[in-house]
C-alpha cells in the first residue's frame, strides 16, 4: 500500500523479500544496509531467533532518490522462510507493493523453492492480491555454490510463465536484463505467457543484490505512474 | 481482483486537521506524544514531544505488534482488539485502531494516568476515524489529489540508470 505524503513530500512503498528458509533474504538486506550511505537509509531491524533465523521480519528503510520533488522511500522487509512461521509470514505481506522471491539455487533446495513459491501465491490471493499483475522479480541466489542448478532448470520450475489474458499485452516484450530473451512471448502452442524478470546473485558477496532491488523498485514506481 | 494493495495519499490540509486534533488530545490528556502509523507500517504523523528513538523503526514495529495481536484476537474468537496497552515502569504506551486503516500510538509517563488518556482518546479516535474514512474514500474515487507520478516514466528510468 504505497502512501504519498504531500505534507512531507514523500512516496513510501513496501517491498517484501520472500522465499525458502536459508535462501539469503536477510543477507540481501544486510548487504544493502552495508553499502548504502547512512544518510539515505535507516536502522536495520531484525526480529530473529538466537541462531539468526528470521522469526518475524527484518526491516530496512532506504531512500532511492527524488522524483518530481518527492523523496522515494522504500521499506524493505524479509519474511521468515521456515515453513512453520506461515502466520507471521502472511502478516508481513499486508500492504505490499512489490515482491522479490529469493530462490536458493542449490539442487537440493528445488522442492523447498517450489513450496515457498506456492505459499507466496496462496498467501497473496488470501489478501486478494494478484501476484501475476504486480511488481515481482525473482533472484536466483547462491550461484557461487558447486551444486547450483542451471538457470534453465530453475526458470522451468519457478518461473515457467503465467498465461496472458489481456489481448493488448499479447506482444513480445524483450527482457531488458537478458539479451535475446523475452518476458512476454508466444509459445509454439499459441499461448501467450509472461515471466517475472530474474537475476543471478551471490548475496554474500553482494553480486546481484542491487540489480534486484533496482528492478523491483522501478517496477513499483512505474505501477504508480 | 485488485492488482495489489491500493495506494493512498494525504494532503497538507489532511495533515493540518490531523495535527490539530492530536495537539488538542495531548493538551487534554497530558500525554507526551502521539504517532500515527498506517497498517503497512508507514509513519503518517508525529505530534508532541519529539521522540528520542528512531520513529521509522518504531512505526514498523507498531504495525507488526498490532497485526500480530489482531491474529491473536481471532485465535481466541474475538474480531480484533481495538486497543492495546503496554505498561512500563516510567513510560507506557497505548495503541488504538482508527478506521481499521491507521494506528494511533500514545506515549505517556507518570504525569498522567491510563484512565485520563483512555478517556480523552475516545473523542480523538472518533474524529480521526471520520477524517481517515474520508481520505480513503477519496483515494478510491474522484477528488484524489493528482497523481504526481503520472507520465513520469522517463524520470523513473533515469533514477535507476
Ligand atoms: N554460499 C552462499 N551462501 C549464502 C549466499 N547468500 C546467503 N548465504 C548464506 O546462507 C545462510 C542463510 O542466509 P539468510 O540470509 O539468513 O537466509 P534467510 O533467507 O534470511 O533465511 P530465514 O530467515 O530462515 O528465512 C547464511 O549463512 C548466509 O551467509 C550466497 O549467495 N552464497
Ligand atoms: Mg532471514
Amino acid at each position: 500500500m504505497s502512501m504519498i505524503n504531500y505534507a512531507s513530500r514523500e512516496i513510501n512503498c513496501k517491498i517484501v523479500y520472500y522465499g525458502p528458509g536459508l535462501g539469503g533474504k536477510t543477507t540481501n538486506l544486510e548487504h544493502v544496509y552495508g553499502k548504502v550511505s547512512p544518510d539515505t537509509r535507516g536502522k536495520l531491524i531484525s526480529l530473529a531467533t538466537e541462531t539468526e533465523r528470521t522469526l518475524f521480519f527484518d526491516f530496512l528503510p532506504v531512500d532511492l532518490g527524488t522524483i518530481r520533488g518527492f523523496k522515494t522511500r522504500f521499506h524493505l522487509y524479509t519474511v521468515p522462510g521456515q515453513v512453520y512461521y506461515n502466520a507471521s509470514r502472511k502478516l508481513i505481506l499486508k500492504g505490499v507493493d512489490g515482491i522479490v522471491f529469493v530462490a536458493d539455487s542449490q539442487i537440493e533446495r528445488m522442492e523447498a523453492n517450489q513450496e515457498a513459491m506456492q505459499n507466496l501465491y496462496d498467501n497473496m490471493s488470501e489478501y486478494g492480491y494478484d501476484l501475476t499483475r504486480m511488481p515481482f522479480v525473482i533472484q536466483y541466489n547462491k550461484r557461487d555454490l558447486p551444486n547450483a542448478a542451471p538457470i534453465r532448470d530453475l526458470q522451468a520450475a519457478l518461473n515457467p510463465g503465467w498465461e496472458v489474458g489481456d489481448p493488448s499485452r499479447m506482444r513480445n516484450a524483450p527482457d531488458p536484463y537478458h539479451q535475446g530473451e523475452q518476458l512476454v512471448e508466444q509459445l509454439t502452442s499459441g499461448e501467450w505467457v509472461e515471466r517475472a524478470p530474474y537475476f543471478d546473485a551471490v548475496a554474500v558477496n553482494g553480486d546481484g543484490v542491487f540489480d534486484t532491488l533496482k528492478a523491483v523498485s522501478k517496477l513499483v514506481l512505474k505501477s504508480l505512474a | 481482483m485488485p492488482v495489489g494493495a491500493a495506494s493512498w495519499s494525504f494532503t497538507e490540509d489532511d495533515f493540518g486537521a490531523i495535527t490539530k486534533s492530536l495537539e488538542r488530545f495531548l493538551f487534554d490528556s497530558n500525554a507526551r506524544c502521539a504517532l500515527l502509523v498506517d497498517r503497512a507500517g508507514q509513519l503518517v504523523a508525529t505530534v508532541g514531544e519529539k521522540p528520542k528513538f528512531d520513529p521509522t523503526a518504531f512505526a514498523t514495529l507498531t504495525a507488526a505488534d498490532f497485526s500480530a495481536n489482531d491474529q491473536l484476537a481471532k485465535l481466541i474468537g474475538e474480531n480484533d482488539f481495538n486497543s492495546l496497552f503496554h505498561q512500563g515502569e516510567k513510560e507506557s504506551m497505548y495503541l488504538a485502531d482508527i478506521a481499521r486503516r491507521v494506528i494511533l500510538v500514545v506515549l505517556f509517563d507518570n504525569r498522567t494516568t491510563l484512565g485520563l488518556v483512555r478517556l480523552k482518546m475516545k473523542q480523538t479516535v472518533d474524529e480521526l476515524s471520520k477524517l481517515f474514512e474520508a481520505v480513503f474514500k477519496r483515494a478510491a474515487g474522484a477528488g484524489a489529489p493528482p497523481n504526481i507520478l503520472a507520465g513520469a516514466d522517463d524520470e523513473i528510468d533515469k533514477l535507476f540508470q
